[in-house]
């Protein structure tokens, strides 16, 4: 059977593209009716502007019929979460502080896709700054899962996931700091890579925690994470944490490298919390590697225990010392009604930042303040040298991790919005990586009976995002789970 | 092992935010269910351990000390809430 437009991967489309089956501007205009169609009930979008696709789509078209087109992304749309730069669009980190912010340059990733002929389209939902595990801290409204409206789309990126689940998008770009890509890929059954930190420059990324921001693609299938990964790879002089090392051709590489692989299973991540049918698709997606000649190994990762609260801290502290720069002075929200520029500042970040943002910049001001800091962020840093001690000890025996990607299939829009703490354990699988600076990466493992997507984490090694993606392909050569497609028409609309 | 007392009203203060009142009764429960949470770091045995900043084996990047080209100055203020002559506007800061 045929997928319609909007469902294809992008290997699909590019060969379409390129044996002029289709033209980018009917792929596009594919892309925007979808969007028109479904939008309304996903909420992923923030915005966007469909002449200024339409445009890129002409030019690209121009290109391949005077033989000039950039290669295998040429023509194809590609969403970006809506904290990654694109020059003359709105940037708005989905809060009232950057409501009216117009990016003045391309982020290096949107330099890069620009660079290949890729087509910049919309900017998607996400929650505040990046503060959240289900797009519910949105200062413009929840997005909502393709396959149950009510329930959350994970989150931080909570908007790219969803509008590749629902065929808004070919491919999105989202960021991942605890969780992020990985997490929200899994509530919506699609691939998310969260590359090693350094992998991928954060020029023209809004800052949250830097030590642990790190871009990455969402996609339908593995090979088009290895596409995506091909074109935004690369070492940026923009970006001083940006790591100077060989980028391979991770397509091709995903051909070449065939296993068998040993696996560990860290018993740390399949305890208490861990919902009974995830459990039942991780270990099948075991026994499949295990059936393939892999051997399976269990392994402790025994700091595990604190990776949730090393990252609160880290990651407070980071975005409380980042979001100092939102002073109602250079740009973004200004009180109307302040009388100094002390007050300016007061009432600007008062009335600019949502709760959840407000709460983060609290707690990392009070583990920076002085008399604490030693106490908390310095002995959090250390505890963070012992988790990555952890995962590279354990890669001296394997060659990559598998665990959950999230202890449940998507829950309930409001369920856990009183409640931050059970918010933040939402992401007790997926902390570490950021925690490590490691590639992780989650795609589909199953359904649940109701019919909701769960995801299988495979972590590498420091940038061994090939082996990674290759481990992952081996899997999904012989598992349909990426193919199926939320019924969203069936579904009435969430409030 | 619990945690230290949280002084709401400081921690505003210090992160320029102006709170209203039952933000700050709320916060400070919340922050306080954190704390009591990360608490549980003290009993990590840390002697000897140098803390990691960030996961790149990365040092000490210099760029070269030459003048390139950058925003234009109504690039640089397109997002200005306020401006005058090329310049932002604030509210005054010295008498």
């Amino acid at each position: 059977m045929s997928e319609p437009l909007h469902y294809k991967s992008v290997a699909e489309l590019s060969s379409e593209l390129s044996s002029k089956k289709i033209s980018s501007v009917e792929l596009t205009q594919a892309v925007i009716a979808r969007t028109k169609a479904v939008d309304a009930k996903v909420r992923a979008f923030n915005s966007f502007d469909e002449a200024d696709a339409l445009a890129q789509a002409k030019a690209s078209d121009e290109r391949r019929s005077s033989a000039k087109t950039l290669g295998v992304l040429d023509g194809i749309p590609i969403g970006f979460k809506d904290v990654i730069s694109v020059k003359g669009q709105p940037l708005t980190a989905s809060s009232n502080m950057l409501k009216n912010f117009v990016s003045p340059y391309d982020a290096t990733v949107t330099q890069k896709l620009k660079g290949v002929g890729a087509i910049s389209w919309g900017r998607l939902n996400l929650d505040e700054f990046a503060m959240g595990s289900s797009t519910e801290n949105s200062a413009f409204g929840q997005t909502h899962n393709p396959w149950d409206l009510e329930r959350v789309p994970g989150g931080s990126s909570g908007g790219s996931a969803a509008a590749l689940a629902a065929g808004e998008a070919p491919a999105t770009l989202g960021s991942d700091t605890g969780g992020s890509i990985r997490q929200p890929a899994a509530l919506c059954g699609v691939v998310g890579l969260k590359p090693t930190y350094g992998l991928i420059s954060r020029y023209g990324l809004i800052a949250f925690a830097s030590s642990l921001d790190q871009i990455g693609p969402f996609t339908r299938t593995v090979e088009d994470s290895a596409i995506l990964l091909n074109a935004i790879a690369g070492h940026d002089p923009m970006d001083s944490t940006s790591f100077k090392t060989e980028i391979p051709d991770y397509r091709a590489e995903l051909k070449k490298r065939k296993g068998p692989w040993k696996l560990g299973i860290p018993k740390e991540y399949f305890g208490e919390g861990l919902d009974p049918e995830v459990t039942k698709a991780v270990e099948d997606a075991v026994s499949f590697y295990k059936s393939k000649g892999c051997e399976i190994k269990e392994i402790s990762l025994p700091h595990t225990k604190y990776a949730v609260g090393v990252y609160y801290i880290i990651a407070t502290a980071e975005c409380s010392s980042n979001l100092a720069r939102y002073d109602g002075v250079r740009y973004g929200h200004r009180s109307k009604d302040a009388n100094d520029i002390l007050d300016l500042y007061f009432k600007s970040r008062a009335e600019g930042f949502g709760a959840e943002v407000k709460r983060r910049i609290i707690l990392g001001t009070y583990v920076l303040s002085s008399g604490y800091q030693d106490a908390y962020y310095v002995r959090a840093q250390k505890v963070r040298t012992l988790i990555r001690r952890d995962f590279l000890e354990a890669y001296k025996d394997v060659d990559a991790v598998i665990t959950p990607t999230s202890p449940t299939p998507a829950f309930k829009a409001g369920e856990k919005a009183a409640n931050p703490l059970a918010m933040y354990l939402c992401d007790v699988y997926t902390i570490g990586v950021n925690l490590a600076g490691l590639p992780g990466l989650s795609i589909p493992c199953g359904y649940s009976k109701s019919g909701l997507p769960i995801g299988l984490q495979l972590i590498g090694k420091p940038y061994g995002e090939s082996e990674l993606l290759s481990i992952a392909h081996s899997y999904e050569q012989e598992h349909t789970w990426g193919t199926r497609h939320p019924n969203i028409e069936a579904q009435k609309g969430a409030l | 092992m619990s945690a230290d007392k949280i002084d709401i009203n400081h921690l505003a203060k210090l992160a320029r935010i102006n709170l209203t009142e039952q933000e700050k009764e709320r916060f400070a429960a919340q922050l306080g269910d954190v704390l009591n949470y990360i608490a549980e770091l003290k009993e990590v045995d840390v002697t000897g351990i140098e803390p990691t900043a960030h996961a790149s084996p990365v040092y000490n990047v210099w760029a070269e000390d030459i003048a390139k080209p950058g925003l234009s100055v109504t690039e640089a203020l397109q997002n200005a809430p306020a401006q005058r002559d090329n310049m932002i506007v604030v509210p005054k800061v010295v008498e």
